[in-house]
């Protein structure tokens, strides 16, 4: 009797050793195969883009190129090197550059000053002011679109950089705000009070005090703002046209300008270029990177 | 003077971000709705003129349209990122090795521009060398993709492509969710004689509910805001027939010169917004101020 259990009891657990084996198999065989639906784009813009429009033609998707030709990611960047309607993106890098770098600064300083304040120097309806400031974060752009438009224009700066650099530095602000207040609020407050009877001032508390322990979240702040900079079209395109715009209006354009052959190549080259610095900070620094996506996490 | 200053520094230090986000966001709507109340045409005219603008807007084909687009899209959207990033964030609690790998892949497109990505998806499903090419190529000689310039199935390329772009960031959001819960919950069901299956059914996504709500959000504010997928994909077409909100209020303000229209339409948006962000920044602020 006690044998017949145990030997059943054997057979059990063998059984169950097996359909563990199989699950794990298949856990593994679905991520891998949504693996390969991820990274499948990616795959083809490169493969693609090291291609000659010949080897397009022949080939499929998939076809691995016959060797290693960058002639379209020099046309991509530098273009032909004929006049009119020769359009690169080298210029348009250099726009998108000169327009993330001040509005990437201006409004992650901005953004600790005021969670700063909105933690540690608390005052009466603090809680209202900062639900006024992350209410900025939801609003869809196209409703502020057209005074937006009649604002640059007043001030001179349409279609300009100088005039993306405000755009993106104010509409940043909330998304700032939100992260280093939500940092600042697990900093010990006596730490604070402690200094403040020591005497030293708001600007001495803030430069000593909390901006060396603030590293992560500037560095999170950072990355969010340079890629929702970086990677975004519709300010760029409802604000500059011509020599202004920055690098993704100009990848839109140089796509659709359709005054030849389609090279998609060329077209491939020039996504992966314009996605390329986004990317590369994503790989370096993905923790960040999602850190920001999900702790801050309340926009799209 | 200086006692003065020194008092009220904070607040002053706090001034821009409040009169910048007060003029540039609230005065901005404000002055938005007050157009869509006007007969504007190419320049903004200030005499009230009553809601004929939505009138307008809500007979027009090429909204409805939109709005039709809107509805469908969010839906699908909705529906596969949430069942897809939930399916992968399972699968990747399970002690899977390379975990940091496979998330890295799953999660990329999230740093990608809509453009970037739009550009490749459009190459990938074109009818011509795209994928229909690759199928033939492969001996599936009667086999045909063309939705991209289907008037009929364009918008579905539109969710293919939305999906894939933001899947993975549903699967983070489930993730650190699923991290979040104590093993000592798990470990006490399975105890309890609980297999795996019934474990995530019936304890651990039940628990995931804030996560289900701030998916759902975020979800739906992204695809009301879509704009940049559907001009690197489709710009609308063929026709108008992948027309959504968001475009539709671009090209009725910069290309037909409809000010008062557009500032109508945009007004459409920012109610569709305000009435999903609204009650969860409530809820939120309650769960915080419960703490």
């Amino acid at each position: 009797m006690q044998d017949k259990t145990h030997s059943s009891y054997k057979q059990l657990e063998q059984r169950s050793k097996y359909t563990n084996m199989f699950l794990r198999w298949f856990l593994y065989f679905v991520l891998i195969v949504f693996a390969f639906y991820f990274i499948f784009p990616l795959y083809v813009m490169v493969v693609t883009s090291l291609k000659t429009m010949e080897e397009i033609r022949q080939g499929t998707l998939l076809t691995w190129p016959s060797g290693l030709n960058f002639d379209s990611w020099a046309v991509a960047w530098g273009g032909r090197g004929y006049g009119a309607g020769d359009t690169f993106l080298k210029p348009y890098f250099w726009n998108s550059i000169k327009m993330v770098v001040p509005a990437v600064f201006f409004s992650t300083f901005i953004g600790a000053m005021t969670g700063y304040v909105l933690t540690k120097w608390r005052f009466k309806g603090d809680q209202w002011v900062f639900l006024f400031l992350l209410f900025g974060c939801f609003i869809p752009f196209q409703a502020i679109l057209l005074p937006m438009a009649r604002t640059l224009g007043v001030l001179g700066i349409s279609n300009s950089v100088v005039g993306l650099v405000l755009v993106h530095t104010v509409y940043g602000i909330p998304f700032t705000t939100l992260f280093f207040r939500n940092y600042y609020v697990s900093v010990p407050t006596e730490l604070v009070k402690a200094a403040r009877i020591d005497g030293a001032g708001f600007f001495k508390i803030f430069f000593k005090i909390l901006l060396p322990i603030s590293a992560p979240i500037i560095v999170v702040t950072v990355i969010w703002q340079f890629t929702q900079i970086w990677n975004d079209f519709l300010f760029g395109s409802t604000f500059s046209f011509g020599e202004a715009a920055p690098i993704q209006v100009a990848l839109n354009n140089m796509v659709l300008s359709s005054t030849s052959v389609k090279e998609y190549n060329v077209d491939m080259a020039s996504a992966i270029i314009a996605g390329i610095p986004t990317l590369i900070v994503y790989v370096l620094a993905g923790k960040y990177f999602i850190r920001g996506l999900t702790s801050g996490a309340v926009k799209g | 003077m200086f006692k003065w200053l020194e008092k009220n520094l904070p607040k002053i230090v706090m001034a821009p971000a409040v009169g910048l986000i007060g003029w540039f966001v609230y005065g901005f709507v404000l002055w938005t709705l007050y157009i869509s109340f006007t007969n504007s045409k190419i320049l903004p005219k200030y005499e009230l003129w009553g809601v004929g603008q939505y009138v307008k807007l809500w007979g027009s084909r090429k909204w409805l349209i939109a709005v039709d687009n809107l509805l469908i899209f969010t839906a699908l959207f909705l529906i596969f990122c949430v069942v897809i990033g939930i399916i992968l964030a399972i699968f990747l609690d399970q002690k899977i090795r390379a975990e940091g790998v496979l998330r890295t892949i799953y999660l990329y497109p999230m740093a990608l521009s809509f453009i970037v990505t739009g550009t490749a998806w459009k190459w990938i499903l074109n009818p011509t060398l795209g994928i229909q090419k690759m199928f033939i190529d492969w001996g599936f000689e009667n086999f045909t993709f063309d939705w991209l310039v289907n008037r009929e199935m364009a918008i579905y390329t539109i969710v293919i492509a939305g999906v894939w772009q933001s899947a993975g960031f549903v699967m983070a959001l489930f993730l650190a969710g699923l991290r979040s819960v104590e093993d000592e919950i798990v470990k006490a069901a399975k105890i309890d004689g609980a297999n795996l299956f019934t474990v995530y059914w019936k304890i651990l996504l039940p628990m995931m509910r804030p996560v289900f709500f701030t998916s759902f959000v975020i979800l739906v504010h992204i695809s009301i805001k879509s704009y940049d997928l559907i001009v690197a994909l489709t710009q609308g077409g063929p026709g108008i027939s992948t027309t959504m909100p968001a475009l539709y209020m671009t090209q009725t303000a910069f290309h037909k010169s409809q000010v008062g229209l557009s500032a109508a339409s945009a007004m459409m948006m920012f109610m569709a917004i305000a009435a999903v962000i609204i009650p969860y920044l409530y809820s939120e602020l309650r769960r915080e101020n419960a703490r």
